[in-house]
């Protein structure tokens, strides 16, 4: 059976994942089990979710450099607005969403680089948290903790939420005929542009999914910490890069795969765990999170070269 | 013949033992310290308490293990699944510095259903089921203006050099200090700057606020910005106030120089990094059975006149005045606070 280049691309995620996972079990058998999973993933959910929002943004040749503090931001609204009032609060999160999809219109109408446009969001994003939050504080809603926290038979939540966002996102993306636009936006735009799409409008729209699912990775973060700050999800911005690459995706050509994604979101939080239980010294532990990057990386080129060759032949 | 034997080795296996089992309840314990970050003079000399303390309850078998973790990143995310780690690996304590007092109480809340017994120190959490070991930064503040009215019983007019501008460290010593004012008004607070607990931005903010003030009777200050007010006042060749200091090492090696040449008095004041250890024992006294009050007080570590110079000869260059805590004493914080 010939796998198809598409599957080829998750091997390197899967396998990766698989192999931390075993080592973590081998290093500390009580993760083995419905509570020790559960910790050990909770805290993926919402970097899975932002990392869905940086691949839909990804698969338009963009980069959302302002990921982080959006998440925050939205934390921020979670933990203050969506909790004493929830209209006004479900208000400014679809406004935030609708700051996004302008966003993309804006990038597209004025050509301006994404990075530049985004860098300068992170700053509104952050100085609005801030606003909201000055000091730690607010508190989830009672609904959302209580779907963070649910125990579900057999399977954990942390689990569940991740088949069901890689699900979902892989029927959304890879499925629809609107993940096929967006994707081919990225792969060739003349070409969509040719065929009658409205360019733009394809745009805004990845743009507006992006900003939702990191709506969803705020609330899930909140749901999960029970308060705020304005800092909360700062380190988002690279690690949803790094999972987007790490699961399969490229900057470049719509290439981008959801269940990649989520799996390589999970594997960099694995990667955290798994050096923690080795004891290396947190002055090590940044290098040896990139080390654990470059590993993977470096098979991932090695089995686009055998690829290559494999057409060529 | 035999049963005597027995019975003799018994009893010497008895008194052998006896000593152990004193401590034994907490023998085969283990806890674990969980910071945030480590980039300052101050983090530094707490870790390297943490360690010495530690390390000789574990040689004499008080507790099994006390590991020290730090993130790598001082992120509030990276601390919660840094706990969460720490529950898998089975801790029975986890003492926490945290990043935030409230973003981390979902990963606290999950080792309290472990299980776990947790006690945040200096950045303390606000989840009830959590011990909590806090500084009254507040009587801190006060304790300076009561001991400059000790000294000048006439008053004067004061310079407040507050902290980080929204930090509430920064909020409860800066009321302590109205408090103090009020209850003593022959004082009155003429200027306040923002020195942001470091020397070189407390000696901009105090040079530049200088010009416009009146006669300075005294500084009041919170720790690592008293040399650099010191600085600003001899520089604008201003008569030298009665600076309290924060219990850095240059600030007691400049308050020295001042006492020898020209009798120079004041004190200093502030929390000693040793505080970690006060939270460690705490924890091994809970993991003990001992019921303890979840607020407790931390004293502050303050420093006069007689004992500048033995302060400052244990002061290592650029670092903090520390104090280190034994059992006994966190006996006393928690007798003192039942």
């Amino acid at each position: 059976m010939k796998l198809s280049s598409g599957a080829i691309r998750l091997v390197i995620p899967a396998a990766s994942l698989a192999v931390l996972l075993a080592a973590v079990f081998y290093m500390q058998p009580r993760a083995m089990s419905y509570t020790g999973l559960n910790l050990l993933f909770n805290l993926a959910v919402p970097i899975a979710l932002a990392t869905i929002a940086q691949m839909l943004i990804m698969s338009v040749n963009d980069l959302d450099l302002s990921m982080g503090t959006f998440v925050s931001f939205t934390a921020c609204v979670t933990a203050t607005f969506l909790q004493s009032s929830p209209a006004i609060g479900i208000l400014i999160l679809a406004g935030a969403i609708a700051a996004y999809a302008a966003l993309g219109v804006i990038i597209h109408v004025r050509q301006l680089p994404s990075i530049v446009v985004t860098l300068g969001m992170s700053f509104v994003w952050g100085g609005l948290a801030v606003l909201l939050l000055p000091s730690p504080g607010g508190a989830a809603p009672g609904w959302v903790r209580w779907i963070m926290t649910a125990k579900p038979p057999l399977v954990p939540v942390a689990i569940v939420a991740s088949v069901i966002i890689a699900a979902s996102t892989h029927l959304l993306v890879m499925r629809s005929s609107l993940g096929v636009l967006i994707r081919g936006v990225g792969g060739n735009q003349r070409s969509v542009e040719r065929a009658g799409w409205s360019i733009v409008w394809l745009r805004a729209a990845a743009y507006a999914m992006a900003g939702f699912f990191a709506v969803l990775a705020g609330i899930a973060l909140v749901g999960l910490t029970t308060s705020a700050d304005a800092n909360i999800a700062l380190r988002y911005t690279l690690l949803s890069i790094a999972g987007v690459i790490l699961g399969g995706g490229e900057f470049v050509g719509g290439r981008v795969s959801p269940i990649g994604a989520v799996i390589g979101a999970l594997t960099l939080t694995l990667a955290g765990s798994f050096l923690s239980f080795m004891r290396i010294s947190p002055d090590w532990q940044i290098g040896a999170q990139g080390a654990i990057l470059i590993v993977v990386l470096a098979l991932r080129l090695f089995l686009n070269r055998l690829e290559k060759r494999e057409k060529n032949r | 013949m035999t049963i005597k034997k027995m019975l003799l080795a018994s009893i010497a296996l008895a008194f052998v033992a006896a000593p152990i089992s004193a401590s034994a309840e907490t023998a085969d314990k283990r806890i674990a310290l969980s910071n945030n970050y480590a980039g300052n003079s101050w983090r530094q000399a707490m870790l390297t308490s943490w360690d010495k303390i530690t390390k000789e309850a574990v040689n004499e078998g008080t507790v099994a293990a006390a590991d020290a973790f730090t993130t790598a990143e001082n992120q509030a995310t990276e601390q919660a699944a840094q706990i969460q780690n720490l529950i898998l690996q089975g801790y029975d304590a986890i003492v926490v510095n945290a990043a935030s007092p409230t973003a981390l109480n979902g990963a606290i809340k999950e080792a309290c259903d472990a299980g776990i017994v947790v006690v945040s120190f200096d950045g303390i959490v606000t989840e009830p089921c959590a011990w909590r070991i806090a500084v009254d930064f507040k009587a801190m503040g006060e304790s300076q203006i009561e001991y400059l009215a000790k000294k000048m019983p006439e008053g004067g007019n004061l310079l407040e050099i507050r902290g980080l501008a929204g930090v509430s460290v920064d909020d409860e010593i800066h009321a302590g200090i109205q408090a103090g004012v009020e209850k003593n008004p022959q004082f009155k607070i003429v200027g306040s700057v923002n020195g942001d607990w470091a020397q070189d931005v407390a000696q901009r903010a105090v040079a530049g606020i200088l010009p416009s003030l009146p006669e300075i009777a005294a500084v009041v200050t919170q720790g690592g910005d008293g040399y650099g007010a010191a600085q600003a006042f001899a520089a604008a060749n201003r008569p030298m106030p009665t600076i309290v200091m924060g219990n850095r090492e240059d600030e007691l090696r400049w308050w020295k120089e001042q006492k020898d040449a020209n009798g120079y008095e004041t004190m200093s004041v502030s929390i000693a990094p040793g505080v970690s250890t006060l939270a460690f024992w705490v924890a091994q006294q809970i993991l003990d059975g001992k019921d303890v009050k979840k607020d407790l007080t931390v004293p502050f570590l303050r420093i006069d006149q007689e004992n500048l110079e033995a302060n400052l000869e244990s002061t290592e260059k650029g670092g903090v005045a520390n104090v280190e805590y034994s059992l006994e004493d966190a006996q006393k914080v928690i007798g003192a606070d039942m």
